[in-house]
């Protein structure tokens, strides 16, 4: 039954995949996009992977549809005939497809519970993760500890990222022709909306560091706190005034924070070596090895999220700045 | 038991859709999609006990607030494009 | 008691799916954005009390019950919110409601 329910949801993703390509309003295009995420999050969700669902939900339905409309407020709103040739193009997207499908013929059958992955790779991490790490939750501990090298280089991508849209896009370079009172005052004479948002936003900054400390017990982690604290100041921003949310948390306080977690990430690291272990490696973080292990996770999971919540407000926040 | 109200709520997202798709002014549209959010947020909560996990449910509180903050974005997107286009007529005129 | 329960929390499950349902087919053939606006938004609401109090029946005292309450609180807060700031972006960009009836009823007149 659960099956059916995600192939209904498969088939509302094609149709609004289908719609999101016919369409040439790109603000359509934008709004589609948030309904394919969320379309996406529900079937991680189906399939059982709640910290992927958690955090497709937090990025792709909330903070990339904020970041598209911020580009489109900037660009115009139609996308411009293409004269390409569609022929070739309609050739070369057949061929990569048809090579893919007959790539899937030798994978396992979906769940097949004798696939190598269900009979070596999960049960060994089931099994060793109460021995080595001791917290409930596998995909933190897999994340954190055992692939914490690939999860070193997530947050290197992501402070990439950050560096890169502040390098294009500059701060502060007045585009639009809008006086500055109108644009910074946010939704400010919109009454409802203001008084409902702040009595929201302490909770969803709570409910942010709760995602974030919580991630060893449930779904949760660096990301998805990361994504939800940013929204909760974007939010702000929106309400009050792009100029307010500057003051509180200004960019040189941003860039800090983008910085902060691949130093902490980088410095938990050489502290393992320092004490005696390896590069990452957790277990000399402590005298007793498990614990050593779930505070270098808490560790690396703060730096995370710091890191996240900088790079989506910097961004943010230098998209504003441009239609200033 | 669980499953009338979860085959309900997605036929519910599927009319959604289908308004987002349509709609013939924008505002259809965002409305389909914050129609879509909270029925997300719906599915979400009846699943995590049809699944019988009720730890999940971080993920529809997680969602709810999500869409709040979607749908304001493009509001004030909205309000930035009217003031702007307004600017525009004023001092071309 | 506990059947009690069930046939509640079932009874509240149903309506509440029936007023999602209605809630999406009002959305998609109301003729006018405004009527759709108020499809869409009174029965998010109603659906939302229902459905999560029919889950809240089932789940009993526990941690669980809480965290239903806390979506609860927030979906009760937010999309009323949101339905009105959607409705006054509408008005302030100048979207006219349907005129059609009130012409009817002054030409009855």
């Amino acid at each position: 039954m659960i099956v059916i329910f995600g192939v209904f949801l498969l088939t509302l993703l094609v149709i609004t995949a289908i719609a999101i390509v016919r369409t040439d309003n790109l603000f359509v295009a934008v709004m589609l996009m948030g309904i394919a995420s969320l379309l996406i999050a529900g079937n991680f969700f189906l399939l059982d992977a709640a910290d992927v669902a958690l955090t497709e939900a937090a990025v792709g339905a909330g903070i990339s549809t904020v970041l598209f409309l911020s580009a489109l407020a900037l660009t115009s709103e139609r996308e411009r005939a293409k004269s390409s040739n569609k022929v070739l193009s309609l050739t070369v997207v057949a061929a990569a497809a048809l090579i893919l499908i007959y790539a899937t013929f030798d994978k396992p059958r979906f769940g097949d519970p004798q696939a190598p992955v269900q009979t070596h790779v999960a049960p060994w991490y089931l099994e060793k993760t109460p021995e080595y790490i001791d917290i409930p939750n596998v995909v933190t501990a897999v994340l954190g500890s055992f692939r914490g090298y690939d999860t070193l280089g997530e947050v290197f991508v992501v402070f990439t990222a950050g560096i890169g849209v502040l390098f294009l896009l500059g701060s502060g370079v007045p585009l639009g022709s809008l006086p500055r009172e109108k644009i910074n005052e946010g939704l400010r004479h919109h009454l409802i909306p203001r008084v409902v948002g702040r009595v929201l936003i302490p909770f969803i900054l709570l409910f942010g560091l709760y995602v974030q400390f919580h991630g060893e017990y449930g779904p949760g982690g660096g990301f998805q706190a990361g994504a939800i604290i940013a929204a909760a100041i974007i939010l702000f921003a929106l309400l009050e005034g792009e100029r307010r949310a500057l003051s509180v948390l200004p960019e040189r306080v941003l860039l800090g924070l983008m910085a902060f977690g691949p130093l902490l990430y980088g410095a938990v690291g050489v502290a393992g070596i320092v004490l005696g272990g390896n590069f990452l490696d957790y277990s000399v973080l402590s005298s007793d090895p498990v614990k050593g292990q779930q505070l270098g996770i808490l560790l690396i999971e703060a730096g995370v999220g710091v890191t996240v919540t900088g790079v989506l407000l910097g961004i943010f926040h230098a998209f504003a700045a441009r239609g200033r | 038991m669980y499953y009338a109200v979860t085959i309900a709520t997605l036929v519910t997202m599927g009319l959604a859709l289908i308004r987002a798709v349509l709609g013939p002014s924008v505002y259809d549209r965002v409305l389909a999609v914050n129609m879509f959010g909270t029925k997300t947020v719906l599915l979400l909560s009846v699943i995590a006990f049809l699944y019988g996990r009720p730890d999940f449910l971080d993920l529809a509180l997680a969602y709810a607030l999500i869409n709040f903050i979607g749908i304001l974005a493009v509001l004030e997107f909205f309000r930035n494009r009217a003031l702007r286009r307004s600017t525009e007529r004023d001092e071309g005129a | 008691m506990t059947t009690l329960i069930d046939i509640l929390s079932w009874v509240l499950l149903t309506l509440g799916g029936l007023s999602v349902l209605i809630g999406g087919i009002g959305a998609l053939r109301m003729p006018d954005l405004y009527t759709r606006m108020h499809a869409a938004s009174v029965t998010d609401s109603i659906g939302a009390i229902l459905v999560l109090g029919g889950v809240m029946l089932q789940a009993g005292f526990s941690l669980a019950t809480i965290k239903l309450i806390a979506v609860l609180l927030f979906l009760l807060l937010t999309s009323p919110t949101s339905s009105n700031a959607l409705a006054s972006a509408a008005l302030l960009a100048g979207t006219r409601p349907l005129e059609e009836q009130a012409q009817d009823d002054e030409a009855q007149k």
